[in-house]
């Protein structure tokens, strides 16, 4: 509880009170907490003066904005059809296969999150996935696996 | 006229003199003479939507008030697209020189540079450059300081009202449009906002001249323009290319052999199959008979193994997912298109069905509030028309 109160504040301070700085304050907050509850939401609001009903419409509008809770790491498999082409199904079946989930669910220890997303930009590379904010591209199951075998060796 | 041949041009990525040194040959002209050159030169925003750049800075230079922006778009969300993220890793400083020359031009103290979350890897090389930049900047004696403000993942922040509506703090929705950004924008001030490639290119023009510029391209698409090329190629990749080729050309360049269709801008672009390869050129329209499809720079090239409706059905599901709903065509047509697809592709409706969709998508076109809702259409008509076989079997 404790934690969380301060990374809000902390977050509302370093970028001031101001409505213009409600995104960069709920992506601070979002990479302290991991995700965004409905309390974060609220005391978020509280402390820029605005309503929550106007923190969650923002939260919820912008797919990076996590409002559940996720895993240490985010496994983002670009679905678009420049990687679709390439296989990305393919992908997503090896991580299934290796992380024993399914798209959408977090494992078992809390180290992952497998999820799909639009376009990321390495359509020229495809298929391509986003671990956090790292790309990783021109994929192939084998690959795909000795990535998240590093992740575990971390 | 149109010319013949495809014809590589290195403007956009050539270090052929100091970045420094064009920025500040740049900053010694008039301001005045720097907009009429770029006016000049026919630069149109190379993000896709195609407004004079000119024009754009001279309306924002002609705003009274002294609290000015100045904003590079690098939102790019356009599936197939991936040059921007490429010049701001390669050549981030002239993406600077050109926000510093805006903002010479118009006033403007401060920058941003709104990147898109999907390239967040880029920020500890960013920030270097723009620690170089602001020393560089205190030796000009100018007073304009660039900062980054991060996207949170949304496709319509792309759409420059959208973008700017979310670095106030809101959810990015589209205004309506009158007023402009260049008299409103960011914060109600005015504010001149470009894509990363027009950026570099408004420098690259101060430095080399406008005629030198015109001299490629032809009448109404003058210059040169990064392609992004993905899908059935042996050389996918980045090229910049003079503007007025045919896609028989283009093909010829970077098809596999075996090319069916050619998807021109991405999801909110045009589907050209193979038998219009030749009478269609790549710019923007009115200057050459025949057709003209303009281009953020997406180039998705098929070929005889792919399923257009595979296709169509991926651009559907991007679009239904992110449509912001603020308007009903577009939040609900999205959903119907889709729909509607699957469900002529089951069988459970009949082929005529497809031609109550086209008439939905051109309803879409004239009533949606932005650009994502009014080019819906463009993909889904292009497709189902021309491969409409293929949509039902």
């Amino acid at each position: 509880m404790r934690k969380r109160e301060s990374a809000i504040r902390t977050a509302v301070e370093k970028h001031g009170k101001e409505r213009k700085n409600l995104l960069p304050v709920l992506q601070d907050v979002k990479q302290v907490k991991n995700y965004l509850s409905r309390s974060d939401i609220s005391e978020i609001a509280a402390e820029m003066n605005l309503s929550s009903a106007h923190v969650y419409g923002v939260a919820s509008f912008y797919h990076f904005l996590d409002l559940k809770v996720r895993g240490q790491n985010i496994i983002w498999v670009c679905k678009t059809i420049s990687c679709y082409m390439k296989g990305s199904n393919d992908i997503m079946l090896a991580l299934e296969d290796v992380l024993k989930i399914k798209v959408g669910e977090t494992t078992s220890d809390g180290k992952f999150t497998l999820l799909q997303t639009n376009c990321i930009g390495w359509c020229h590379k495809g298929p391509a996935m986003l671990i956090n904010d790292t790309p990783y591209t021109d994929l192939t199951p084998e690959k795909v696996s000795n990535i998240i075998d590093d992740y575990y060796k971390k | 006229m149109a010319k013949q041949k495809l014809k590589r041009v290195d403007l956009i990525f050539s270090q052929e003199c100091s970045c420094k040194d064009i920025i500040s040959a740049a900053l010694q002209k008039p301001k005045e003479e720097i907009v009429k050159e770029l006016i000049d030169s026919g630069l149109k925003g190379r993000g896709g939507a195609g407004f004079p750049t000119g024009l754009k800075w001279k309306m924002a230079m002609q705003e009274k008030g002294n609290k000015k922006y100045v904003i590079c778009n690098a939102d790019e969300g356009e599936p197939g697209t991936f040059k921007d993220r490429e010049i701001l890793d390669r050549v981030a400083t002239k993406v600077l020189g050109g926000m510093a020359l805006a903002g010479y031009v118009t006033g403007a103290r401060e920058g941003f540079i709104y990147l898109r979350h999907e390239y967040k890897f880029l920020i500890p090389k960013l920030e270097k450059v723009l620690e170089k930049f602001h020393i560089w900047m205190d030796d000009f004696d100018l007073d304009f300081k660039v900062k980054l403000f991060i996207g949170g993942g949304a496709y319509v922040c792309g759409e420059e009202t959208a973008l700017i509506e979310s670095m106030e703090g809101k959810r990015g929705e589209p205004r309506n449009k009158p007023p402009y950004p260049s008299s409103d924008g960011y914060l109600g001030k005015p504010t001149v906002i470009n894509n990363v490639e027009t950026l570099v290119y408004a420098l690259m023009i101060i430095r080399i001249g406008a005629d030198k510029f015109k001299s490629m391209g032809f009448e109404g698409s003058t210059g040169s323009k990064l392609f992004s090329v993905s899908g059935d190629t042996p050389k996918a990749g980045i090229y910049e290319l003079e503007l007025g080729m045919t896609l028989d050309e283009f093909v010829k360049e970077f098809g596999d052999g075996d090319a069916k269709a050619v998807q021109v801008g991405g999801a909110s672009g045009f589907c050209v199959p193979r038998k219009r390869f030749a009478e269609t050129h790549i710019g923007y329209q009115g200057g050459l008979k025949g057709f003209s499809l303009p281009t953020g720079g997406s180039m998705m090239i098929f070929n005889s193994s792919r399923s257009m409706y595979n296709v169509l059905h991926n651009y559907l599901e991007f679009f239904e997912e992110e449509s912001c709903g603020q308007c009903t065509p577009c939040r609900v047509g999205c959903q119907q298109l889709l729909k509607g697809v699957e469900a002529v592709k089951r069988g459970e409706k009949s082929q005529k069905y497809l031609n109550d969709l086209l008439r939905l998508a051109e309803t879409m076109q004239l009533t949606a509030k932005c650009g994502l809702g009014q080019s819906v259409g463009n993909s889904f008509s292009s497709i189902v028309e021309n491969f409409r076989e293929e949509m039902i079997y």
